[in-house]
């Protein structure tokens, strides 16, 4: 069973999270769903920083012992910080996709980009539709 | 019955479909001139007995070398009869790369060991199932570490391999990043001045190659010193892969990937090919290294067994990443080195000594001939630049006694004419040395 979905951020339909810091710049994770349907997370292949990245892009990779998946930014910007706490403990998005198994932080191209993303009702509804 | 791949009926459905009356306009954009009219006049048919005079007629207008003095990327090598006959088995030797290769447990296993000869001699944790050959295996460490910096410069040695670097710039061009070279000092070696003043933040990785194309080693510690401390990887290469028998290994002196051809190993100069790319890193790359690899794993029954693994990015989930797709059976020159190394052991290292000897005696006896001079002072391996007052009429002489002369550097360097770069390995004896002497003197 999922973890519920804060609703202190925003969601994109390929199931990564944003949350906006309020000073231009916003965290990017994948969803709890995202991990249980990826499984055992065995590496994250990290941007490096200062990379420039556009919304729908792929900023990540995410390889689970079951397959392996980009992880596309919700947001367009710049990478200015990046989780490496993964290269050594991959699973901590299997543990805590919300919180300690954050990807990175974004400098955001443009703000607007926020309001083409999900809420957490809306993903739910999302989720709900794809489990069916 | 013939063989039928499509009826008339399937093929009118499919001109129907894309909107064509004939095959004939499938061809339209292809210019008239340029169009297959008329098959050539080709005879009928030899019988076996024919055929074997016609070929064997044509294959003794090939001239076969008694000596060869030039290695320049190749080298010939004595190759135990045993390698021949362990490739040539049926379980191996085919065209194409293995599939399935669950099955082929023999492959798998020999993969594996190969990897971890080549880890052991590199002095690197891993090392992929081969490359196509050494140059694209140096390109590909290239732009892996660009890719992993987010930084868009190469800086290579003016000392590598040339047509290393045309590759190294083929492949760097198509992925928008710049290749910077760096001179050579007076010893034939990297310029670490020229090196320092190329380094900055930008600079993804520096590539040199031990021993480097003049045959000179290089110092490679303060090299992957300089370019660690911008936050650059080293790539390391080398040209004849039996150096690495007694050279300190580069993954030991700092090196992030040991590139270079293994062609030298148990694969024979075969008009150019097929080579042997070498490919070894640091454990932490192990994830993003192109090809394949071979693991050792343990089945339900818990017996030891292998498999192909971390193989993600080439041919299967994430093929449309992979920056390499080996497809033709290099896993059959990667298995010719296995067998080679294996034959050989720690002789490798005898066969090393001997090819310096054998080098260190050429070298004195040219340079006993006047106006013959040592060009570089860097220490060597099995190669070595000399200069001469006629390079061209040198190379005729010899070629005049059926023996491939040395490699003029004035095509890659036109700096150094009459600048000639020779090769001693094992093949060549005391009489053949001297016999040579005699020739060119």
């Amino acid at each position: 069973m999922s973890k519920t979905n804060p609703a202190d951020r925003l969601y994109s339909k390929d199931h990564e999270w944003v949350k906006d810091n309020g000073d231009g710049t916003a965290v990017v994770g994948i969803t709890d769903y995202a991990q249980e349907m990826l499984t055992d997370i065995v590496f994250v292949e990290l941007p490096p920083i200062g990379k420039k990245v556009a919304q729908g892009e792929p900023v990540a990779v995410v390889e689970s012992v079951k397959s392996v998946s980009d992880v596309y930014a919700p947001v367009s910007g710049e990478v200015i910080k990046v989780n490496g706490e993964l290269e050594t403990a991959p699973d901590l998005i299997n543990s805590d996709a919300f919180g300690e198994g954050w990807i990175a932080t974004l400098k955001l191209a443009d703000t607007d980009e926020l309001k083409s993303l999900l809420s957490a009702s809306d993903y739910d509804t999302l989720i709900k539709e794809e489990k069916h | 019955m013939d063989y039928c791949p499509h009826t008339k009926d399937d093929i009118a459905q499919m001109q129907a479909a894309i909107g064509v009356k004939s095959i004939e306009e499938l061809f339209a954009d292809i210019p008239q001139k340029f169009r297959f009219r008329k098959m050539p006049d080709i005879p009928s048919g030899l019988s076996e007995q024919e055929t074997i005079a016609l070929m064997s007629a044509i294959a003794a207008r090939n001239q076969m070398p008694r000596l060869t003095l030039t290695g320049a990327g190749a080298y010939v090598h004595f190759i135990p009869s045993v390698v021949s006959h362990l490739v040539g088995r049926s379980e191996f030797y085919t065209a194409y790369t293995p599939y399935q290769a669950e099955i082929s447990q023999g492959i798998l296993q020999a993969i594996y060991e190969y990897q971890t000869m080549i880890a052991h001699l590199t002095g690197t944790e891993i090392a992929n199932a081969s490359m196509y050959d050494g140059a694209s295996a140096m390109a590909e460490a290239a732009v892996l570490s660009a890719k992993m910096s987010n930084r868009s410069k190469i800086v290579a040695a003016r000392s590598v391999h040339p047509q290393y670097r045309q590759v190294l710039k083929t492949y760097c061009w198509a992925n928008g990043y710049t290749v910077t070279e760096v001179p050579c000092a007076t010893s034939g070696q990297l310029d670490l001045a020229g090196l320092h003043s190329a380094l900055d933040e930008s600079v993804a990785a520096v590539i040199v190659q031990s021993p480097n194309f003049f045959g000179c080693l290089e110092d490679i510690t303060p090299i992957a010193d300089a370019a660690h401390a911008k936050g650059a990887l080293l790539i390391s290469g080398f040209t004849d892969g039996t150096s690495l028998g007694i050279l300190k290994p580069a993954g030991a002196c700092g090196a992030d990937f040991v590139v270079g051809e293994g062609q030298s190993f148990g694969n024979p100069i075969n008009y150019g090919g097929p080579y042997l790319g070498i490919f070894a890193a640091r454990e932490k790359f192990l994830r993003r290294i192109p090809g394949r690899l071979a693991g050792a794993t343990v089945d339900k029954n818990g017996k030891r067994g292998f498999v192909l693994t971390l193989q993600t990015r080439e041919q299967h989930i994430r093929r449309e990443k992979a920056t390499s797709n080996i497809c033709s059976n290099e896993a059959l020159c990667a298995l010719a080195a296995c067998i080679y190394l294996a034959a050989l052991g720690p002789n490798l290292k005898t066969l090393a000594a001997l090819n310096i000897n054998k080098t260190q005696y050429l070298k004195s006896r040219l340079l006993q001939i006047p106006g013959w001079e040592e060009v570089f002072s860097a220490p060597i391996y099995n190669e070595f630049t000399i200069c001469c007052t006629d390079a061209r009429v040198v190379n005729e002489k010899l070629q005049a006694e059926g023996i491939i002369g040395a490699y003029d550097l004035q095509k890659d360097y036109p700096e150094l004419k009459n600048t000639l770069l020779f090769c001693a390995t094992e093949m060549l004896s005391k009489n053949d040395i001297d016999h040579v002497i005699e020739i060119i003197k």
